[in-house]
């Protein structure tokens, strides 16, 4: 149906779709947060957690050095446990994908990309297909793309729509996750229709934000995000996966994004395959959770390898 | 791309159980047998009299209630005669102080009154602690300020306290309902003799204990606990010279004809059959929470719930799928439960009463439908429910039933949604679901309803006044319209 439509179809596509109300949704998140999770309920979310979890170093400093320390904390999170299982993916820039692809081969640990111009996504299109393209011949299993959101704020849908299926197109058989930066959308029914819009447009997954913006990942923006999940799945029959990106650090944070993730998607999302949280020092106070509802006590971060 | 061939249900998933997160029972005490709250002092029963009070959630006894008769009910009432006296002649800023006094020990014990609401009432205890208490201190916080400004609430007059309010109200929202009566009675100056409804007089009892630790004048406020009986000794004491009555219209109707020609003061707060509209600009997710929230909150046990669903038609079919899909995600059980939505049927009456209502909607050719939902062995449980192809005529549409149950009607313009929904006896509340402004005004202009949410639902605040048209009632509640019942103004 998507190439078919004209950019004026798809801007009044873009409007018709449904409102959100802003206080409706902060009180549902509010009401969820609130959820009382312990004991055994605590330690699945937290293993589940762990499993999730996109290992994430986005940093004009990053080195192969750095990359390859991530790698092996991404196999391993707690050396000398093996009830701590591998996270789900390294996430790198795409010139540091060959190194991560080097350290994981064969652990299972995906390597995930950030492509086209991340994080504004202000440059040509024929460059963000081809970073999108080097990123996947380096060996990218998944590739996290952000959105144009000077077009989308534009009112420019069709260039944001275009160009999420020219990168899906150039990510081949990759994943392709579709961030919105939602920290830069403004209002929750901007979020709706972006997440709609790159769902039709082909996203695998649909991404809160690059970490790059405040405010990052969101409760709230997370529900809405999963309500266009959940309609674009009774719509159209397509599954789309989740990942919320930035700000999650603490374990009491995580379990509260699968709380809201349960009631709202439900069991079938309770997967890495359709949901993954973009982090980098939620490992570490994840596993501090871990120990502390094993042992009773907390114990010192020097007992946590730092990476 | 293989992933999203794929429908959910094939998809590996995870079933995570929330382990059991209940709240400590062992932080309130209740006494094993409790007597009345007269003139500052707890008195055993003239009548020697008790009763129990269950926990309906286990059918356990929790405590014996004694059971206030004519000499306890005059005792209670003279109690209050003699404290009027000099209460209502106190200076109005330290009558605030004592009313501060009681909303800040209310914030201090919440947790304590939490737990004991909900194991007396059968509420879940997330509602207890992040609606009724905040809300009952709230009352008193807001009333307390007006107790020294009555001359400003009402300008060019000379506000005057009338006396004795005599006070009954229902078994719902026990203390919030204690709050609603009792805080706006003391700030115009007024002394108060207050009934519980049975089934639910703890909080109130605990209240009492608040009041003297509050250090409130023996008699400003009496707390006679006992069934109607005693609830129509109260309001038939020649001695008293208001009357505040919450509970059912057909208790209010014998009320207000018992009083005629008695010159007391009333204001009566009845039943509702409200409807919730929602039309099909409407934000749908939410709308379903505010759904959810206007008839399954306290099980529905809510005087101003949205028991009856208006759609408009074009959204029957998203809405009502979305809306099925998030029953199934109430959780029902233990109402001490920190993550339990759905809590107990207050009593087996109530519960009776609720199945022989359904029961008359299937009979009637409604369509029912329950989420899979297990019920606790013990205790008095209803699942939430929902009727579609419910029309006006059916006993289901038209009769409060004050439980989990909501009936479901379309409607195609909104001329035919302002009808139907004012087409019934009752008008209290009423909700309205649209993206668009001006309908909002268009509707609220239309509707006979004393309270209209507009996309959102059970919302409430000190002050902003809350009472019926027709049959829900007459008199508010809450705010400046809330003071007016207790004073004489000259």
């Amino acid at each position: 149906m998507a190439t078919a439509l004209s950019l004026s179809h798809l801007g009044s596509l873009m409007r018709g779709v449904r409102s959100v109300d802003q206080v409706g949704v902060e009180e549902r998140v509010a009401g969820l947060a609130k959820r009382s999770i312990k004991k055994a309920s605590k330690l699945a979310a937290l293993d589940l957690a762990i499993r999730c979890i996109d290992l994430t170093t986005l940093e004009g400093a990053d080195t192969p050095g750095k990359v390859a320390a991530l790698c092996s904390k991404a196999i391993r999170p707690q050396p000398g446990d093996d009830s701590i299982p591998s996270v789900a993916a390294v996430c790198v820039y795409p010139a540091l994908v060959p190194t991560a692809v080097a350290h994981l081969q064969g652990s299972g640990v995906k390597v995930a990309s950030v492509a086209t111009a991340f994080p504004s996504g202000q440059t040509f299109t024929s460059i963000k297909i081809a970073e999108t393209r080097e990123a996947v011949i380096a060996g990218a299993d998944e590739i996290d793309m952000v959105i144009d959101r000077g077009a989308f704020l534009s009112g420019d849908y069709q260039k944001v729509y275009d160009e999420i299926q020219e990168v899906k197109e150039a990510a081949g058989r990759s994943h392709l996750k579709v961030i919105l930066e939602t920290g830069e959308l403004g209002t929750y029914d901007s979020v709706r229709r972006a997440s709609i819009l790159a769902m039709a447009a082909g996203a695998d997954f649909i991404k809160t934000s690059t970490g790059k913006v405040t405010p990052a990942a969101t409760l709230p923006v997370s529900l809405v995000m999963m309500e266009a999940i959940r309609d674009f799945h009774r719509e159209t029959g397509r599954v789309v996966g989740f990942k919320p990106a930035g700000g999650i650090r603490a374990s009491k944070t995580a379990i509260q994004y699968l709380v809201v993730l349960y009631e709202t998607l439900g069991r079938p999302w309770m997967t890495p395959d359709l949901f993954r949280i973009g982090a980098s020092s939620l490992l570490n106070d994840i596993l501090m959770q871990i120990a502390k509802e094993r042992t009773g006590v907390y114990q010192s971060g020097d007992y946590f390898t730092i990476d | 791309m293989a992933l999203t061939a794929r429908p959910p249900s094939e998809l590996a998933g995870f079933e995570w159980e929330y382990v059991p997160a209940p709240e400590a029972r062992e932080i309130v005490k209740i006494a094993p047998r409790n007597g009345l709250y007269i003139g500052g002092r707890f008195l055993a029963p003239h009548s020697g009299k008790h009763f129990k009070t269950l926990n309906p959630a286990t059918e356990e006894p929790l405590a014996e209630i004694a059971e206030a008769d004519a000499v306890d009910v005059g005792r209670a009432v003279t109690a209050a005669g003699d404290a009027f006296r000099s209460w209502s002649r106190l200076e109005p800023a330290k009558r605030a102080r004592y009313i501060f006094r009681i909303s800040r020990l209310l914030q201090e014990r919440a947790r304590e009154l939490a737990v004991l609401e909900t194991l007396d009432g059968g509420k879940p205890i997330k509602e207890s602690r992040d609606v009724d208490m905040p809300l009952a201190a709230a009352h008193f916080f807001y009333y307390a300020g007006w107790a020294d400004k009555l001359e400003w609430a009402f300008p060019n007059r000379t506000p005057r306290p009338l006396g004795v309010a005599g006070q009954v109200i229902p078994w719902n929202f026990p203390l919030l309902m204690l709050a609603w009566k009792i805080a706006p009675a003391l700030a115009a100056g007024n002394t108060v003799v207050l009934k519980p409804a049975e089934t639910t007089s703890l909080s109130a009892l605990l209240f009492a204990e608040i009041c003297e630790q509050a250090d409130l004048p023996p008699g400003v406020v009496n707390i006679v606990t006992g069934a109607g009986q005693t609830g129509s000794l109260v309001v038939s004491h020649p001695e008293v010279r208001k009357v505040a009555f919450t509970g059912s219209t057909e208790v209010g109707k014998l009320i207000q004809r018992s009083l005629a020609g008695t010159g007391k003061h009333l204001t009566l707060e009845l039943g509702g059959k409200a409807a919730n509209i929602v039309f099909e600009d409407a934000p749908l997710d939410q709308a379903v929470e505010g759904i959810v929230n206007g008839i399954y909150f306290n099980q529905g046990h809510v005087c101003c719930a949205g028991s009856r669903l208006l759609v408009q038609e074009s959204i029957q079919e998203p809405l009502l799928e979305k809306l099925k899909l998030r029953l199934g995600t109430l959780r029902l059980g233990d109402p001490l439960d920190k993550n339990t939505d759905v809590g107990a049927i207050n009593s087996r009456q109530q519960l009776e009463k609720i199945q022989g209502l359904v029961e008359s909607g299937i009979a009637e050719g409604a369509e029912i439908y329950q989420p899979e939902c297990r019920l606790p062995e013990r205790g008095y449980w209803f699942p939430p429910t929902l009727f579609t192809g419910v029309s006006q005529s059916h006993r289901i549409a038209r009769e409060e039933i004050f439980g989990p149950v909501l009936s479901v009607l379309s409607f195609r313009t909104p001329e035919e949604a302002v009808e139907k929904a004012n087409n019934t006896p009752y008008g209290l509340s009423a909700g309205i679901w649209t993206d668009k402004g001006s309908r909002i005004l268009w509707m609220t202009q239309r509707m006979r309803a004393g309270v209209v949410w507009a996309n959102t639902y059970n919302r409430f605040d000190p002050s902003s006044p809350f009472g019926g048209y027709k049959e829900s009632g007459f008199g508010r509640e809450g705010g400046l319209h809330g003071l007016l019942p207790y004073v004489e103004l000259n």
